[in-house]
């Protein structure tokens, strides 16, 4: 299923529950709480924590429901219901304060290989294909997300992960749509800073090992 | 994409700060022709492009993976209540609000 189509799909739901049509509710229930459990958990770092928050912004959907008058409107109104969830639950706990990422921490060097321009990069044209490795991606990805400041964070989350547009994210987070765009573009480059440094420590270990 | 070495160092930089924009289909027709003119010619911004891609097609793929524990029951009963007073609420106002 493409993002445009889960996109429909989730807004014909809200028009089906907001008409009170029978089997509507269920199905929202189970949807929105996994969407937002797992927003939750990369947001939060603790399943206990997480499953309360997806908890907590369901009863306020439900309570707020009367309330949203247009129901293409409901991923970014139930996250941004989850966002604040989120934020209090942080504010129980621990206060962090707010970081940027600077471009120019984020943009690659250059130097001379044999006359010719290179970044010092990794070789990104082979990603690991094996399914072991592939899992270990997986967790260097994910480490990568949960290291990035929050406001990078959920911007990654909402537009890469749940595949809310610009529009949807910034209306989500209250901000503007440059904000958005400038805030995913960082956490995207941190993130790829981050698999970066993997695969080149890789890629170190496998010469190393070759050369045993 | 470097600077200090390059000649088109500003360009570079002008382009670097674009690729997530132009990833996403975000550009005008003429920036995403400027920043394909350029990518033509310049090696390193091109590599650079297909990290970032890969990056995102990781992200994007990404699941958390872990799925919450089954619903309390009287929990879904709250919920369902809260529903239900917002099924009235919407009918007697005719649906006021966001």
């Amino acid at each position: 299923m493409t993002i445009g189509e889960a996109q429909q799909q989730e807004i014909e739901l809200a028009r089906r529950l907001v008409a009170g049509e029978p089997g509507a509710f269920e199905r929202f229930v189970e949807l929105f709480r996994n969407k937002v459990f797992q927003y939750s958990l990369l947001m939060c770092g603790h399943h206990e924590d997480a499953e309360e928050v997806a908890q907590d912004a369901l009863f306020k959907v439900f309570e707020k429901l009367d309330q949203l008058r247009e129901p293409e409107r409901i991923r970014p109104w139930v996250f941004r219901i989850a966002r604040n969830a989120c934020l209090m639950k942080r504010r129980k706990s621990v206060f962090a304060p707010a970081q940027e990422l600077s471009l120019d921490e984020l943009m690659p060097q250059a130097g001379e290989d044999g006359g010719q321009r290179k970044l010092d990069i990794a070789d990104w044209s082979n990603l690991p294909e094996e399914q072991a490795l592939r899992a270990e991606l997986q967790r260097v990805v994910r480490q990568a997300i949960e290291e990035l400041p929050e406001n990078y964070k959920t911007v990654l989350i909402l537009r890469d992960i749940e595949g809310l547009s610009t529009a949807e994210t910034a209306e989500a987070l209250e901000v503007s749509e440059e904000v958005v765009k400038t805030r995913l573009h960082r956490a995207r480059l941190a993130v790829r800073q981050k698999l970066d440094w993997y695969l080149r420590s890789r890629r170190g270990r496998q010469t190393a090992e070759r050369a045993n | 994409m470097d600077p200090g070495s390059h000649g088109r160092e500003s360009e570079c930089k002008r382009i670097f700060a674009l690729l997530s924009e132009y990833l996403d289909a975000e550009l005008p027709a003429d920036s995403c022709d400027e920043i394909e003119a350029h990518l033509k010619d310049c090696p390193p911004c091109l590599e650079f492009l297909e990290s970032l891609r890969k990056t995102v097609e990781l992200c994007r793929g990404f699941r958390p993976g872990e799925l919450p524990g089954p619903l309390n029951e009287a929990v879904r009963r709250e919920l369902w209540e809260r529903y239900q007073r917002a099924l009235r609420a919407r009918s007697s106002a005719g649906g006021a609000g966001t």
